[in-house]
């Protein structure tokens, strides 16, 4: 690789600064603020703040609601990143066949990108909606199965899996239009006449040739559910029934934003950094490994 | 140059007095047409004096609007004028950031006559007989019921079910002959349900009073009463008599499509449902068990407005002027009609009874009634919790545990209460300093 040299001492500061301030403004002070919240019991006004140190934290460990949000978010993120890349990877493969009005195809798959959270959530809702949706009068013709997800936990969360997963699914699937089409056709061509098979190439060649973009994706798809996902949730369930699906960053919104409980929304919000912080690290270190780069 | 500043100063002077408008920040949490609304009272005050100008500005939801005004007071931004929803008002009250409004009024000499306000409504934000805060829309739950539906299965249209068991009864009927295909549903399910089905029986849901006393509460509805109507209510989810349709508002379809006959909500309802639904429908008061239980008023629900401390004497005088002009009999009978919440002074009431409104509008009358005509006991009076938000939140998520049957009524109550306990204590230990 090139290295850049720059004549003047200081043009390469300059020029990283305004990202450094951006970083060290949005995110490592909100982050230190947080982590000086966590420690105290405050009042909402702010007006009467005790430290605490880590009364916060131990209160969470002990509370068996958190862990539920805890095990909520992991099926949550687990559930969106499957579906959302998986997904993805299946549509941009369909998206790259030579068919008449591609183009058009591509930029429908775009779409849902384009949509906001909160507002797929109110798609969502008119669609499944036990009162009012289209899909539960269809389905009841079907099955005499209530898919009633106000009070049954396994469909709210499907429900809000499916809607969040859809709405990340134009992000991945341009990701992975590019990467299909930057295979070169001399590799697939040589397989052809080796005899591959469509799936014989795909497991062979394409997987492998997409993986630094599969990597990619789901790290990313991982840390937007855990932080990002919040809007369909509050849109539809607002972490209902019971708090079935109530994810970590829900649970501290409502704590720390509806209930006023500054410090405990602190302290779930470092848990949450850690965590997330965690699984990246984890991620690079295990399955970057089987990830070939050209 | 002195001349040029002299110049500049000539030129400015007399463009002032036009300019000396005091303006005051008002952020409140109302949507749609209750937005409107509040526009159009607004309006009505800056037309009706010189000194002053109310600007109202829209902050999203009663939460949103909250912890906006609490990171604006932080930063000493805070709006003059504050909507704050009913759960918050012990935050409020002990929060060190208010100018109680009795003390506004007494402070800038403008006379109010206390007494003429309806006692549920002040009783909610009164702490030791002093109003705490200007009541702006409250209202009560009342009963919904589709006369169309009850016309189909039979039943007396002008007849709306008066206790529980009628409510029963009726809803089988509904169901039985398919003019509904569930009995009730309910909005709100903590207010409705726990909080006031609580106050109406006259019975205890807190401890100290309901919360009233002292910040060393408890609450008390895992006893009998509470654990009796909810386990009915889990029953009745099986039989489709009653058909639980969330939290909030989100319930509000179900009886506006015709799934549900009866309905339990806020009587601030009544000018949204004219508008939406296409069938005939009528009101009552909200259902009651009966003997051995007293028969008390149901309490109140809604936003009042706070008025921020820290400003100057000048501009509080013009939100005292502009909370007695909204609190004034003719504004109050002009919101009653224009939204449908409840007048808040009785002269308000007198004059609407008066000039045949209820007589022409029964439906109105309704919530009046309910709150009047019962018995106001220490029950009845409201509810003073800190963390109440919370612990709403709570008794929702377990009441939605206990109609998906995965706890018993009183296995749910009781985590419920525990939780809450938890959380009263905690209360309790931050403002105790």
């Amino acid at each position: 690789m090139q290295r850049t040299v720059f004549r003047s001492r200081w043009l390469p500061y300059v020029l990283v600064a305004p990202q450094m301030a951006v970083t060290v403004i949005f995110f490592f002070w909100p982050a230190l603020k947080s982590l000086q919240l966590s420690l105290y019991q405050v009042s909402p006004f702010g007006d009467k703040s005790t430290f605490i140190g880590l009364a916060n934290f131990s209160k969470l460990l002990r509370d068996p609601e958190y862990y539920e949000s805890v095990g909520n978010s992991f099926i949550f993120a687990g559930g969106v990143t499957v579906l959302a890349v998986l997904g993805a990877l299946v549509l941009a493969g369909l998206a790259t066949q030579k068919i008449r009005g591609l183009a058009i195809y591509r930029t429908l798959l775009l779409w849902p990108y384009g949509i906001a959270p909160a507002v797929a959530g109110i798609i969502f809702l008119f669609i499944f909606h036990p009162a009012y949706g289209i899909l539960p009068y269809l389905l009841s013709f079907v099955t005499a199965y209530d898919f009633n997800w106000l009070l049954k936990s396994w469909v709210a969360m499907s429900l809000v899996i499916v809607a969040t997963a859809w709405t990340h699914l134009g992000y991945n699937i341009a990701f992975y239009i590019a990467g299909l089409l930057a295979i070169p056709a001399s590799v697939m061509e040589a397989a052809d006449v080796d005899g591959a098979g469509p799936i014989r190439r795909f497991v062979a060649i394409v997987f492998p040739l997409v993986s630094p973009i599969t990597f990619y994706l789901v790290v990313l798809n991982m840390v937007f559910a855990f932080f990002e996902s919040f809007g369909v949730i509050d849109a539809v369930t607002k972490g209902g029934p019971g708090h079935s699906t109530e994810i970590m960053v829900y649970k501290l919104y409502r704590d720390g934003f509806i209930g006023l409980n500054l410090g405990s929304s602190g302290a779930q919000s470092v848990i949450l950094m850690a965590m997330v912080i965690g699984l990246t690290v984890l991620q690079f270190r295990f399955a970057e490994k089987k990830v070939t780069y050209r | 140059m002195p001349a040029l500043a002299l110049t500049l100063a000539l030129l400015l002077v007399p463009a002032s007095p036009a300019l000396a408008k005091t303006e005051i920040q008002f952020w409140h949490a109302m949507t749609g047409q209750l937005n409107d609304a509040v526009n159009s009272l607004v309006k009505q005050f800056n037309e009706s004096q010189s000194e002053y100008e109310v600007k109202p500005l829209q902050k999203g939801s009663y939460a949103e609007t909250l912890t906006a005004a609490i990171a604006a007071y932080r930063q000493r931004q805070a709006p003059h004028i504050v909507q704050v929803f009913e759960a918050g008002t012990q935050t409020m009250m002990l929060s060190g950031a208010v100018l109680p409004v009795y003390q506004l009024m007494k402070e800038q000499e403008i006379a109010v006559d206390w007494k003429d306000f309806i006692a549920p409504v002040v009783g909610y934000y009164s702490k030791d007989g002093n109003l705490y805060s200007m009541p702006f829309n409250s209202s009560t739950p009342i009963l919904y019921y589709n006369k169309d539906a009850f016309q189909k299965a039979g039943l007396d249209p002008t007849k709306p079910p008066q206790t529980w068991k009628q409510v029963e009864e009726f809803s089988k009927k509904l169901i039985a002959s398919g003019a509904s295909k569930c009995g009730f549903s309910t909005g709100w399910p903590s207010w409705v349900q726990v909080e006031n089905m609580h106050a109406l029986h006259d019975q205890p849901f807190a401890t100290r009073h309901n919360g009233f006393d002292g910040l060393d509460t408890q609450l008390l509805i895992n006893r009998e009463f509470g654990v009796k109507h909810v386990a009915q209510l889990a029953a009745w989810q099986k039989d489709n008599i009653f058909s639980y349709g969330g939290r909030g508002g989100a319930a509000d379809p179900k009886f506006l499509s015709g799934e549900c006959g009866i309905y339990m909500q806020s009587s601030a309802l009544i000018g949204g449902f004219t508008k939406a639904a296409s069938f005939k429908w009528g009101t009552g008061q909200l259902p009651h068990y009966g003997a051995p239980y007293k028969r008390a008023t149901s309490i109140i629900g809604g936003a009042t407005l706070w008025v921020m401390k820290g400003k100057p004497t000048a501009e509080n005088r013009g939100t005292a002027r502009f909370l007695k002009f909204i609190s004034d009999t003719n504004q109050q009978m002009w919101w009653h009609v224009t939204t449908g919440y409840l007048a808040i002074s009785n002269s308000a009431v007198k004059n609407l009874e008066a000039g045949y409104h209820f007589k022409k509008n029964p439906d109105q009358f309704t919530a009046f009634a309910q709150l009047t005509k019962g018995q106001a006991t220490a029950n009845s009076q409201g509810l003073r919790l800190g963390n109440f938000v919370q612990i709403r939140d709570v008794i929702e998520a377990e009441l939605e545990n206990i109609f998906a049957g995965k706890k018993t009524a009183k296995q749910g109550l009781d985590d419920a209460v525990a939780k809450s306990n938890e959380m009263l204590k905690e209360f309790a230990a931050a403002n105790k300093q």
